[in-house]
């Protein structure tokens, strides 16, 4: 497992240019997933590695593009200090598990990352570090397999019910 | 309970009390897509088993990122969106209209009080006419499509009270970059940011939503005024009403509220690769520019095209930048076009091209090449947006963008009599 490390406020055009955007597929969009920001990360991403960042990852455009390219590099899991909005959003309908860890930037790329998300920590290294609980209704999502299996589970929808 | 204009739009559309906090499925009162998002929604509401759209009334469609189609791959797109717009019963504008943000309030697509969702970031642009509005994905989208309705977390609001009155050649978009410099990139990250005081109550509802479209700027969920005479004089023939009584408690809860001195501002510059990279105007004096766009989603209405011509004049653009003038729809550029300022603007040496999103977003035209710098009215400079990654953007005013556009470099638009 490799840790790819970023800092604050990386833009979905950085994760994934605006020219691209007429492709679909995760992995023509994983070969160009931040491009010219890190090129290592799409000639080099495998199955099972881990995105760590700072504050706001995944601001600026509501691109799915975005998590579909990073799924499609093989990365499933981005452990960030805070994340934008719609990305957050995004990466739960798309199947990338997004992480909110205050102390993400101490995590160095060498570490090895275990989750423990049912007891509010993962381990980087030998530290244990917080993470912040997935809202109920989010987890729901994530435990159907993302939000097209969610909608499917679906027979009557209640509204307005808190 | 005193509340917010956001959980005063939630309340009545849900018919009991909603607060800050609250996580429910609301209903949808309109449903945008464009051609970048669209196709993607639509397969994901066929994969949810989705056959017919909730209300194809409520879905509003178009092309406006990379128009007349640029690509095949972007041709394949507008003609998968054409087939389902035909399928589903479904009003497409095509090409034809402009911005998606322009195009759904200038129609009356969308009205005060609605809670409106969009696969487009910029989406709570149509805050400024009073309705809840929000950038989505394109799952969410084809969830949205399918059942009329999607899971929200009602957000808190921050309050951000402008008073007094903008000097010459001083305007909305100083005044929103301006209050992103002061809040940050992520300082509103998950909230509604409310726009009060009496330089909001006098603005018009283009300077509104030059406002409310840069709310995401500073990671704000929407961007919202509360309608008043002028947001009613605006929708009078364009929607058939909406809620028009939304303005919020006097003691309704805020997270963050600051106020600012519109007369106090000076022209604004949001400076590389961030939009909280702000500063006035004076600061970047002298910067060589290669491209200047006026134009989109943020500045392409004809109130800003008639702010860069008074500028302009009778002068000529310097012959060293590429200008670029994109109305942000049809009826804008109608407008421009009667009154003279297309002409104004080709004889001045620039081009205007149909309305589109234009070089915003790096998609289609007016692409950087490394080392190039671009003055732009657009909502966003990160790193890479126009073109190359090596390339610099800078944000402004169409009264800054058209001053810098004749000198060559960037100007204070107040030094141009």
């Amino acid at each position: 497992m490799h840790i790819w490390k970023f800092g604050n406020d990386i833009d979905t055009d950085a994760i994934i240019p605006g020219r691209y955007l007429t492709i679909y597929d995760p992995k023509e969009l994983a070969a160009h997933a931040f491009e010219g920001t890190n090129d290592a990360f799409a000639r080099e991403a495998k199955e099972g590695d881990m995105i760590v960042a700072g504050r706001n990852f995944g601001c600026g455009s509501s691109r799915e593009h975005a998590p579909i390219a990073i799924r499609g590099a093989g990365v499933q899991v981005v452990v960030a200090v805070s994340f934008a909005r719609i990305f957050y959003r995004n990466c739960i309908s798309t199947g990338v598990l997004p992480i909110i860890c205050p102390e993400a930037e101490t995590i160095t790329e060498n570490e090895e990352i275990t989750l423990n998300l049912d007891e509010g920590y993962l381990t980087a290294g030998k530290r244990n570090l917080a993470v912040e609980p997935v809202p109920a209704f989010m987890r729901k999502i994530i435990d159907a397999g993302g939000l097209v299996e969610y909608a499917k589970t679906i027979t009557e929808l209640e509204l307005c019910t808190k | 309970m005193a509340a917010t204009i956001t959980e005063k739009i939630f309340s009545r559309r849900c018919g009991q009390e909603i607060s800050a906090g609250d996580v429910m499925m609301a209903p949808i009162d309109a449903a945008m897509i464009h051609d970048i998002t669209g196709p993607l929604a639509i397969t994901k509401f066929r994969e949810m088993d989705g056959t017919t759209v909730f209300d194809p009334a409520k879905i509003i469609m178009l092309f406006d990122h990379q128009v007349p189609a640029d690509s095949i791959p972007a041709a394949e797109n507008h003609k998968f969106m054409r087939a389902f717009a035909a399928e589903q019963g479904i009003l497409n504008y095509d090409v034809h209209e402009g911005v998606c943000h322009q195009v759904a309030v200038e129609k009356g697509r969308v009205r005060p009080g609605d809670i409106v969702v969009g696969g487009d970031s910029h989406t709570c642009t149509y805050g400024a006419i009073g309705a809840f509005a929000t950038g989505i994905g394109s799952t969410d989208m084809g969830f949205a499509m399918k059942y009329g309705a999607l899971h929200f977390r009602v957000p808190e609001s921050l309050n951000l009270i402008t008073n007094g009155k903008f000097q010459n050649r001083v305007g909305p978009k100083d005044l929103i970059l301006s209050m992103i410099g002061d809040l940050t990139v992520d300082g509103a990250t998950y909230k509604a940011v409310e726009f009060t005081g009496d330089t909001i109550t006098e603005m018009s509802v283009p300077g509104r939503m030059t406002c409310c479209n840069m709310a995401i700027e500073m990671g704000g969920k929407a961007g919202i005024v509360a309608p008043d005479n002028v947001t009613r004089a605006y929708c009078n023939g364009r929607t058939d009403g909406g809620w028009l009584d939304l303005a919020p408690d006097e003691d309704a809860t805020y997270v963050l509220e600051r106020e600012y001195d519109a007369g106090d501002l000076v022209p604004q510059i949001a400076a590389p690769h961030n939009v909280d990279n702000v500063g006035d105007v004076t600061k970047y004096e002298g910067t060589p520019i290669d491209q200047v766009f006026i134009g989109s989603c943020t500045n392409g209405r004809f109130e800003d095209l008639l702010e860069a011509a008074d500028v302009l004049g009778e002068r000529k653009f310097s012959p060293d930048v590429r200008v670029i003038v994109v109305p942000a729809s049809k009826t804008e550029y109608m407008k421009a076009l009667r009154s003279g300022l297309i002409s104004l603007f080709v004889e001045a040496g620039a081009m205007v091209m149909s309305p589109c999103c234009g070089p915003c977003m790096g998609g289609a035209f007016g692409i950087l090449a490394p080392g190039e710098v671009s003055l732009s009215t657009s909502n966003r400079n990160f790193r890479g947006r126009q073109g190359s990654t090596e390339a610099e953007v800078y944000l402004c005013s169409p009264a800054t963008a058209a001053a810098s556009a004749v000198k060559g470099a960037i100007t204070d638009p107040r030094e141009v009599a």
